[in-house]
């Protein structure tokens, strides 16, 4: 990693000075590699039903009523919290509210670690928070906690994610959720 | 911006802090005749502060804020010092600007707000304390009112620079002793809002925050002034109690003997601006 220029003013790692970048189109990523959709979305099903208080962190496009889409988006996330037995804790705006903050009822973007700590979570899903503070608490995750965090974005993904769906909108979470109650009924055989 | 970005998802309500949900229902949003008499019944645009107990600057801000007229479209920008404590717990947009830059960050926003929502109005309001004004600022303060720029500027002066540890500033009294200035002040208190209305100020106004109503009004003044007529400038009373000497209920009493001396009411309005004033005032908006 550089020390100095751009990702030396970062404390943290950044996936894209390791030759991490994020998907192309129609493609996911789970760690380093580039996979098919499809595939992400079970091992993303999968990290969320066997690691310990898997957590849903959605952020203000979801959690307002900006459009219809975030409404339809809104009742997916409260449909892929009961297929996952996931927790909800919201990222409901950005301020930097610390050290007022409250980990156990929001997530911060400036210390998202904090959030992880204190509820021993090791799988999470970042969905509807702007890119460039998910692009922060990924990174800040990433370094300081062993929390498996997975980006649903409407967007162009997050590198920093260990799992990165890019392009998700409520019909590709509906897909999400699908394979989620399949990989769920596959485990329960085990 | 629409005010659906209030509203919260039904589906996820439940899983959405109180003073959020609160912000949503209980909020003045979109009220032009809302002022300080809200405040004890609706939900405030500042839930809590990290200023010193019984800081005259906390009661300030709860004023101004709950006196904008339109919060919803209103950007606030702001320097170093006491008061940049605060706005991280504001629900407001808030821009932060490096020391003394305010007025020409609050600038450009506005000018780009003027291009990028030319049917929406957009109000700008600097809020800064003395250092950032008057010393380190001046240069951009004077520079904006020279050029017209239709912002709202708000100083709060506590007469120091408390926030380090009590330095001298261009608004401490002429003899006044501090911690990091043993020698007392050389020079006369800097008479800015003198220097805003030789600078092109269109309304001007001087006082301390122990009357809420007389706040309410001078803001509202004040911005209504800016958005259709030019610079505005509001200079506050807001005395560090801790640099003083004084205890946390001292405030308002400090507030209020200075509004028999140096910081008696002052008000001063061009033609122009009257105009805008009394039109406001036939609308019932003020």
């Amino acid at each position: 990693m550089a020390h100095i220029g751009q990702s030396g003013y970062s404390p943290y790692p950044v996936a894209v000075y390791e030759g991490i970048l994020t998907p192309p189109p129609g493609k996911a990523l789970i760690f380093n590699e580039i996979v098919d959709e499809d595939i992400a979305m079970r091992e993303a099903a999968k990290a969320m039903l066997t690691r310990q208080n898997p957590t849903i962190f959605p952020g203000p496009q979801v959690l307002y009523a900006w459009n219809e889409e975030a409404k339809e988006k809104a009742k997916l996330v409260r449909k892929m919290a009961e297929v996952l037995g996931a927790k909800i804790i919201p990222m409901y705006d950005y301020r930097p509210k610390y050290p007022k903050i409250n980990p156990s009822v929001e997530i911060n973007p400036n210390h998202p670690n904090l959030t992880i700590w204190h509820n021993k979570i090791k799988a999470c899903i970042f969905v509807g928070v702007h890119c460039h503070y998910a692009n922060v608490a990924l990174k800040i995750i990433r370094a300081e906690t062993d929390c498996f965090t997975i980006a649903m974005c409407s967007m162009a993904g997050h590198e920093d994610a260990m799992i990165t769906l890019r392009d998700q909108h409520a019909e590709d979470m509906e897909r999400f959720i699908k394979i989620a109650e399949e990989v769920k009924r596959e485990l329960k055989q085990y | 911006m629409s005010y659906n970005i209030y509203e919260i998802n039904e589906d996820l309500k439940e899983f959405i802090p109180k003073e959020i949900v609160d912000l949503q229902e209980r909020a003045t949003w979109g009220n032009p005749k809302r002022g300080v008499m809200d405040l004890p019944y609706s939900k405030e645009l500042v839930e809590e502060h990290s200023l010193c107990a019984g800081c005259p600057e906390s009661a300030a801000l709860r004023y101004i804020l709950a006196s904008l007229p339109n919060p919803e479209d209103t950007i606030i920008v702001n320097s170093t010092g006491c008061t940049s404590l605060v706005f991280p717990h504001i629900a407001l947009h808030t821009v932060h600007s490096l020391f003394g830059n305010q007025n020409a960050v609050a600038s450009g926003i506005k000018r780009v707000l003027e291009i990028r929502f030319p049917d929406k109005v957009k109000d700008v309001v600097v809020l800064a304390g003395d250092g950032a004004t008057v010393d380190i600022g001046l240069d951009c303060t004077l520079q904006s009112f020279f050029r017209q720029e239709r912002i709202t500027t708000i100083c709060f002066d506590n007469e120091v620079y408390a926030n380090t540890g009590g330095q001298e500033s261009g608004l401490t009294v002429k003899g006044y002793v501090f911690k990091m200035a043993p020698k007392g002040k050389q020079f006369d208190k800097v008479p800015m809002w003198q220097l805003a209305i030789d600078s092109g100020c269109h309304y001007v106004a001087r006082l301390t925050v122990s009357s809420p109503k007389r706040v309410e009004q001078v803001i509202k003044k004040a911005i209504y002034v800016a958005r259709e007529v030019g610079p505005t400038y509001v200079h506050l009373y807001t005395p560090c109690i801790l640099e003083i000497g004084l205890n946390s209920d001292d405030g308002l009493e400090e507030m209020r003997n200075r509004d028999k001396e140096r910081f008696a009411f002052f008000e001063y309005m061009t033609p122009h601006a009257e105009e805008v004033i009394n039109k406001v005032k036939e609308e019932c908006l003020l």
